[in-house]
């Protein structure tokens, strides 16, 4: 028994799955980011301040990439939830 | 912000105390997606502090202080002492006759005090089993993340002299 993929699946469900995958990698992010954070400060207190700017750098792309997946989570959100009420 | 989101057909205070039970995950998944990508912003700011310490680092005077005389000390035997403040406490160890050595006692991973074990001549620290070397402050072992700070110290006369700290 094989299951169609043509099957269009319902704007809110679409919309949660959206949502789940965007907030899993916003989270995975956040992890790298404690890691990041905490190997910056590790090595900023052993004395070796090289590895502050590239260390800020990659901090600060990964925040920008939260901030756009937040904006799509909110979009996506937002369309679901209209379309949920014109039905 | 409305460039964040499309135009909406509700307010934004009726779309998170929506009356329908459905929408409720909407609103605490967003939220909770708030949350983490503030937390985001809060890292980089730590790391942009980081950044900043290090740009504009200056590198410490410390003063010069008698902290032993030669001979007070026996071989294998320790003195504490405070350097470069009254609150940063070090130990000094004489570890052969004419050898000092002086380190920080706060052990870099929770800053426990170190003490000397002469038996198996290293600086342990009692609360986790963190070892250090005595001859470089290096970790044997344990979870301390870097190596103590060494006092840097000068044989002036019959006086041992800290001048300055060494942090590796």
């Amino acid at each position: 028994m094989t299951i169609s993929n043509n099957v269009e699946r319902p704007p809110k469900t679409r919309g949660l799955t959206a949502i789940a995958g965007a907030m899993s990698l916003i989270a995975v992010l956040l992890i790298v980011q404690i890691w990041l954070l905490s190997a910056a400060l590790q090595s900023f207190l052993a004395a070796k301040r090289g590895s502050a700017l590239p260390a800020a750098i990659f901090s600060g792309v990964m925040f920008l990439t939260c901030f756009g997946l937040y904006l799509f989570v909110d979009r996506v959100d937002s369309n679901v939830r209209d379309s949920s009420r014109e039905q | 912000m409305r460039w964040l989101r499309p135009s909406s057909s509700e307010p934004l205070w009726k779309e998170e105390f929506s009356v329908r039970a459905g929408d409720e995950r909407y609103v605490t998944r967003r939220q909770l997606t708030k949350f983490l990508v503030l937390t985001s912003f809060g890292m980089f700011v730590g790391n942009l502090w980081i950044l900043l310490r290090s740009l504009f680092y200056e590198a410490p005077t410390y003063p010069q202080l008698i902290v032993a005389r030669f001979g007070e000390i026996p071989v294998g035997g320790v003195k504490l002492f405070t350097y470069p403040s009254k609150q940063d406490r070090c130990i000094l160890v004489r570890t052969a006759e004419n050898e000092h050595v002086g380190f920080s006692q706060k052990c870099t991973h929770l800053s426990c005090a170190v003490y000397y074990s002469r038996e198996s001549d290293r600086l342990e620290c009692p609360c986790h089993k963190g070892f250090f070397s005595v001859a470089d402050g290096s970790v044997l072992q344990g979870p301390p993340p870097r190596p103590l700070p060494k006092i840097v110290l000068e044989n002036r006369g019959d006086k041992i002299v800290a001048v300055a700290v060494k942090v590796s």
